[in-house]
């Protein structure tokens, strides 16, 4: 065992040599892997906000609950006044055909035109706004059956269809960033594979020698996948170091856009959580990368057996 | 310790480099493999490392069957087989220590061990000093001195060396011959090829000559049987 873990950390401090005796081609092919690593990192972090931000503006969903035709303006009232008191409502609007007449002459130019009219088509109307607790689809959608099944309401109307669409180019955009992971994800052990057939290359001789004195292909690997996974611990650091950079210099420009939205919406940046995830992340594909090198150059030296 | 059975080895290129060697070496033997270049010696020492496997026949080395022997197993098996290289393969940026320790380096063996056995091994080859010594500072006679030393680090019973006085002078060779006969007196299998005839000449040792690909002759302590060879 001791021995065991003496090899070990032998293995690991000469391939933190290896890589400190060439320190530019080593920052080199870390800043290639951190920004493979960093870009779905910035786009996960985007979308994240966006999907908040949706979700900070849900406030806003609304129900328009159209009553039928021959009921009264009275009826209408305290229809308004018993929806104001169910539990998840937060505002109740009630506009009355007449209000609404007022306004469709307003806002349509139509004017005298509508005269002609025997009597005013348009129904009461109550414009409804859950509170945000409750402008989850489930909520508005239970919200919405409970008013339709009122003998007195026509028809219910969902006004989250901007909401609806945002949700689906979200989840577009998710699929679309899984797909740039897992494309990131094959150049990240691409270059970490590269770099290590590079140095597997270099040490051509002493790789034959160890295994001419019987040195293993676990024993002859080893160091390369301590090398990999310290090209990857240092790609996922600093990986994060740029999408918090990124983050940062996009805040203000965010608050100000927010702002001018009436939010107090902040960009969050990437946490403690997403550093060990992408150190994680890159420990892991630049093992593979070394592995899949080292594995590849055994194998053509172990052809003949 | 080491026997052949009409043992065939045709190279990937249609090169049948050997055609059928039937040969015995029984344990704390020393034998000299020669013939002339191209005769299938370094073939033959390939086989015994499982370097190469045999197309055909019956080889056992160590009492392992070279042909089915799971590649998996193969290092562990080269571990008891000790090699010598005509140009020895120091690894030239490690000194001479680490060097000679590679091979107890690769398995569990603990620091203090690797320390001890190194020390003996330079020791029986008469290196004691210079262990820090990298590679190129020393002799050409004293490499191959340090490959020795590397290759019976292990404590192997066997010991096989490919030409180890090719590039030695005379006087050098001889040397190495006499190193070889103390290691094989203390009880370790040695098979030597050369192609350097004077180097077997009246040493007394067992020689087996492969010609065309088979074993043309055994003679112990004979005059070379081949024309042609310097
Ligand atoms: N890897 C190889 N591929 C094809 N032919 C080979 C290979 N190695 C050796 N040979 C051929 O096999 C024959 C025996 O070679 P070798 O065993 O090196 O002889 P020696 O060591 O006695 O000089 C030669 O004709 C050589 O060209
Ligand atoms: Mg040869």
């Amino acid at each position: 065992m001791g021995s065991w873990l003496a090899r070990h950390l032998h293995a690991l401090v000469s391939s933190t040599g290896n890589l400190a005796r060439a320190p530019l081609a080593t920052a080199l092919t870390v800043a290639v892997m951190a920004l493979a690593l960093a870009l779905p990192q910035s786009l996960l972090t985007l979308v994240r906000n966006t999907t908040s931000a949706t979700g900070n503006l849900s406030g806003t969903i609304t129900l328009t609950a159209y009553l039928k035709p021959e009921v009264g303006e009275q009826k209408a009232d305290q229809l308004a006044r018993s929806t104001r008191a169910r539990s998840g409502v937060a505002r109740v609007e009630l506009i009355t055909a007449t209000q609404a007449m007022t306004e469709f002459r307003r806002n349509s130019g139509l004017g005298a035109a509508l005269d002609v009219l025997p009597e005013n088509p348009l129904p009461h109307v109550l414009i409804v706004t859950p509170v945000p607790s409750a402008s989850d689809r489930a909520s508005v959608e239970n919200l919405r059956t409970a008013l339709a099944a009122w003998p007195e309401i026509e028809l219910v109307q969902l006004d989250s269809d901007w909401i609806n669409r945002i949700t689906a180019i979200l989840s577009v955009l998710h699929a679309v960033l899984w797909m740039i992971t897992a494309l990131l994800a094959a150049a990240v052990i691409a270059v970490v594979g590269n770099t290590v057939r590079l140095e597997i290359q270099a040490r051509r001789t002493e790789i034959e020698v160890t295994k001419l004195v019987g040195g293993t292909n676990a024993f002859v690997r080893r160091p390369f996948l301590y090398t990999g996974l310290l090209y990857g611990l240092m790609a996922g650091a600093l990986a994060w170091l740029i999408v918090a950079a990124a983050i940062l210099s996009l805040r203000s420009a965010v608050r100000e856009l927010a702002q001018a939205y009436g939010s107090q919406f902040v960009l969050a940046g990437p946490g403690l959580h997403e550093l060990g995830w992408l150190a994680a992340a890159g420990a892991l594909l630049g093992w593979l990368g070394a592995w899949l090198a080292a594995s590849g150059h055994l194998a053509r030296i172990d052809r003949n057996n | 310790m080491i026997s052949f059975d009409r043992v065939v080895k045709r190279y990937p290129n249609g090169r049948e480099a050997l055609a059928g060697v039937t040969l015995e070496i029984a344990a704390g033997e020393m034998v000299v493999l020669t013939g002339r270049s191209g005769a299938g010696k370094s073939t033959l020492l390939k086989l015994i490392a499982l370097l190469e496997r045999p197309t055909r026949g019956r080889a056992i080395v160590n009492g392992v069957n070279l042909s089915d022997l799971p590649a998996k197993r193969i290092p562990a098996f080269r571990r008891g087989v000790g090699m010598v290289f005509q140009d020895h393969k120091l690894l030239p940026n490690n000194d001479v220590f680490d060097n000679v320790a590679l091979p107890l380096v690769v398995t569990d063996t603990s620091l203090r061990e690797i320390d001890k056995r190194v020390r003996a091994a330079l020791d029986q080859v008469g290196l004691l000093g210079k262990e820090r010594q990298l590679p190129e500072e020393l002799s050409v006679g004293e490499q191959q001195r340090v490959g020795i030393a590397r290759a019976i680090v292990g404590r192997p019973p066997l010991l096989i060396a490919d030409e180890p006085t090719g590039n030695l002078d005379p006087e050098l060779a001889v040397e190495m011959m006499t190193l070889f006969r103390r290691l094989n007196s203390v009880g370790v299998t040695v098979l030597l090829a050369t192609h350097d005839l004077h180097l077997v000449r009246e040493s007394g040792l067992r020689e087996v000559v492969l010609e065309g690909g088979t074993v043309h002759d055994h003679t112990v302590g004979a005059l070379p049987t081949i024309k042609g060879v310097r």
